[in-house]
């Protein structure tokens, strides 16, 4: 049993590529559910929109990587356009629906048989589509240390990844804290109040929808350009409820609650995974095989996490008393 | 606080030469209705022939239950698209006019579900209704230095309201915490915050205790006083006589009654529609308005 491996492994993990891909999608959600009440449950079809930006355009058709980046986030407001034009102006549930819909369109538009030669079909898209960012790559050795081990490669893309973080954290907190942010905050309580004193709602919630789709399309591009590939399914529907989780876990309309509800959430997952693969090894588990840890690693953490609804389901940084107010 | 004031005196003078006719055309109108209708598959909620609501009045909408006032209101302010109809707002044509757009103009409603904003703090309620907010715009709100001024001022102002409004005490509390009453002021003060023109209060009075009763009808006389116009739907008899220069009267959509309180309550027609088949029972709701908790 090597718990400096299962530590290490989980640290890393916690820190890295993945955890900043649900970290970017988790800021977008908590702009539109957190702050502006927005459901939106086709959190992943952004994040899949700036991933096959940056596949279909580089390796495709050949592009720049530098192209790419900017279409994907037009893409990405005009993916907002489209699902918010027709629902903004009925009751919260029909965004929820649409945009869940739409997830899994786009899903299985990109893995159909009739479009294989742009997205690739059910393979994806495989290639150095990261190439021209992995070559600005300034670190020259890999990193292992005894809790963390990254490829140079990877310690690029975290670095540049957490550093994107920042930079969103610090104009979230602008922007929550800012006189939009009350606007925002007012319509997630109730949008007709704040439409009587002259505000037009619709445009706040198009916005929110619009700027926090564009943070799941950066981490769709951050996946693109760490793994060097993009698959249909790795954007299922899954991906937008561990996003909601990770909200849930830090606390939503909290502005660090993205970052400490990836960082726990992944930091849990790999170690229960981990420690139950090691306990098998070393002969302690006998009812299980090496293959059921992957489902029940999930079923452990979905314990914990229900575990938090019910002790502290304002989450990490919530405020009960905010919560309570509901009630009423 | 006046109670009567030198503009309440103003307005029920000027209302003096008023007929006293459903429709009855006023002398300096800041509200004009015509025709409007709106039909709830066959039922016709409001069918209103014409309306006028004069400028610096305050002015009662009462009816029964299911007379339209509420409905009548939605339409007025846009939160409810009529099927005919036209009215006016200063003169200017406001039909089909997105709700935002009515209280731009100087036109804003309170709801008869208080609609506080529940987990924003009492402060923030008061500053979202501050109006031409730079800080409002998504680039803007980036740099605070162009609205850090602006919204210095308006939190001057939102601070003198709650302090009239005796809510300074819960400046910082959320919205959610307060008392039924309390939230009464509230939106009643936020509205103010946006310096209306035309104040429209849905059931103002209704699940407020008496004690609070009296301090919300000298508010709404202050309002008067300030300069705004007042209009309001109600149920209670006593409180619309206490504080209104003008009452109409709806009853299943239509306007059946105009006048002063004293004359209107004394309108057969008006009994008639109001009480149905209970003429004995009183002409008050105190027993309903009665809630148990609400202190201020």
């Amino acid at each position: 049993m090597d718990l400096t491996f299962v530590l290490g492994q989980s640290i890393t993990q916690a820190l890295g590529v993945t955890a900043i891909i649900y970290c970017l999608a988790a800021m977008g959600l908590n702009l539109q559910f957190g702050y502006t009440g927005l459901l939106n449950f086709g959190q992943v079809a952004f994040a899949a929109i700036g991933a096959y930006s940056v596949g279909v355009i580089v390796i495709s058709f050949g592009a720049s990587l530098w192209a790419a980046i900017p279409i994907g986030l037009l893409a990405s407001v005009a993916l907002a356009l489209v699902l918010g034009i027709p629902t903004l102006r009925l009751r919260a549930d029909y965004l929820a629906i649409v945009t869940i819909a739409t997830s899994e369109i786009i899903r299985l538009m990109v893995r159909s048989i009739a479009l294989r030669d742009t997205f690739g079909g059910a393979n994806g898209i495989n290639g150095k589509m990261g190439q021209a960012f992995h070559d600005l790559n300034p670190f020259h050795a890999d990193i292992d240390l005894p809790f963390l081990t990254w490829t140079r490669q990877d310690l690029w893309v975290v670095t540049v990844g957490w550093s994107l973080i920042a930079i969103f954290t610090l104009a979230t907190w602008l922007l929550v804290r800012s006189p939009w942010g009350r606007v925002v905050k007012g319509i997630r309580e109730d949008e007709n109040a704040v439409v009587s004193l002259g505000k037009n709602a619709y445009v706040y919630k198009m916005q929110a929808l619009i700027l926090g789709g564009l943070l799941g399309t950066v981490g769709g591009i951050v996946w693109a350009i760490a793994k060097q590939s993009v698959q249909p399914d790795n954007f299922v529907p899954d991906v937008t409820f561990f996003s909601y989780t990770i909200l849930l876990l830090g606390g939503a309309a909290r502005v660090f609650g993205p970052i400490v509800g990836a960082i726990i959430f992944w930091f849990l997952l790999v170690f229960v995974g981990e420690f139950l693969n090691q306990m098998i090894a070393a002969g302690w588990i006998t009812f299980l095989l090496p293959t059921d840890v992957g489902p029940i690693r999930f079923i452990l953490v979905g314990l914990g996490l229900m575990g938090l609804m019910i002790f502290r389901p304002q989450g990490i940084f919530g405020d009960k008393r905010e919560l309570a107010l509901d009630a009423r | 606080m006046p109670a009567n004031g030198q503009r309440a005196l103003e307005a029920q003078a000027v209302l003096a030469g008023v007929p006293k006719v459903p429709g009855a055309p006023k002398p300096d109108p800041i509200l004009v209705a015509s025709s409007v209708v709106r039909r709830f598959g066959g039922l016709s909620a409001v069918d209103v022939e014409h309306v006028e609501v004069q400028r610096g009045s305050i002015t009662a909408l009462i009816g029964p239950n299911g007379a339209g006032k509420t409905t009548f209101f939605n339409l007025l302010t846009g939160f409810d698209a009529p099927d005919e109809g036209t009215w006016s707002f200063n003169g200017r044509s406001m039909g089909r006019l997105s709700p935002y757009r009515v209280a731009r103009l100087g036109m804003v409603r309170t709801f008869q579900l208080t609609k506080a904003l529940n987990r924003l703090r009492v402060i923030d309620n008061m500053l979202l209704g501050a109006k031409g907010q730079r800080g409002e715009h998504l680039w803007a709100s980036l740099l605070p230095f162009l609205w850090r001024r602006q919204e210095a001022n308006n939190t001057e102002r939102a601070d003198l309201l709650l302090k009239r409004f005796s809510l300074d005490a819960k400046r910082t509390d959320f919205a959610g915490s307060l008392s039924g009453g309390q939230r009464k002021l509230l939106e009643m003060a936020r509205a103010l915050m946006s310096e209306p023109e035309l104040i429209m209060l849905d059931e103002p009075m209704a699940g407020v205790n008496p004690a609070l009763t009296q301090s919300l009808l000298q508010h709404i006389k202050m309002i008067r006083e300030e300069g705004a116009t007042v209009l309001f739907v109600e149920h209670d008899m006593d409180m619309v006589h206490d504080i209104s220069d003008w009452v109409i009267v709806m009853a299943q959509g239509q306007i059946i009654a105009e006048g002063p309180p004293g004359d209107v309550m004394k309108n057969p027609e008006v009994i008639d529609a109001y009480l149905g088949a209970h003429h004995e029972r009183a002409l008050t709701e105190s027993g309903e308005s009665l809630t148990t908790g609400d202190t201020i």
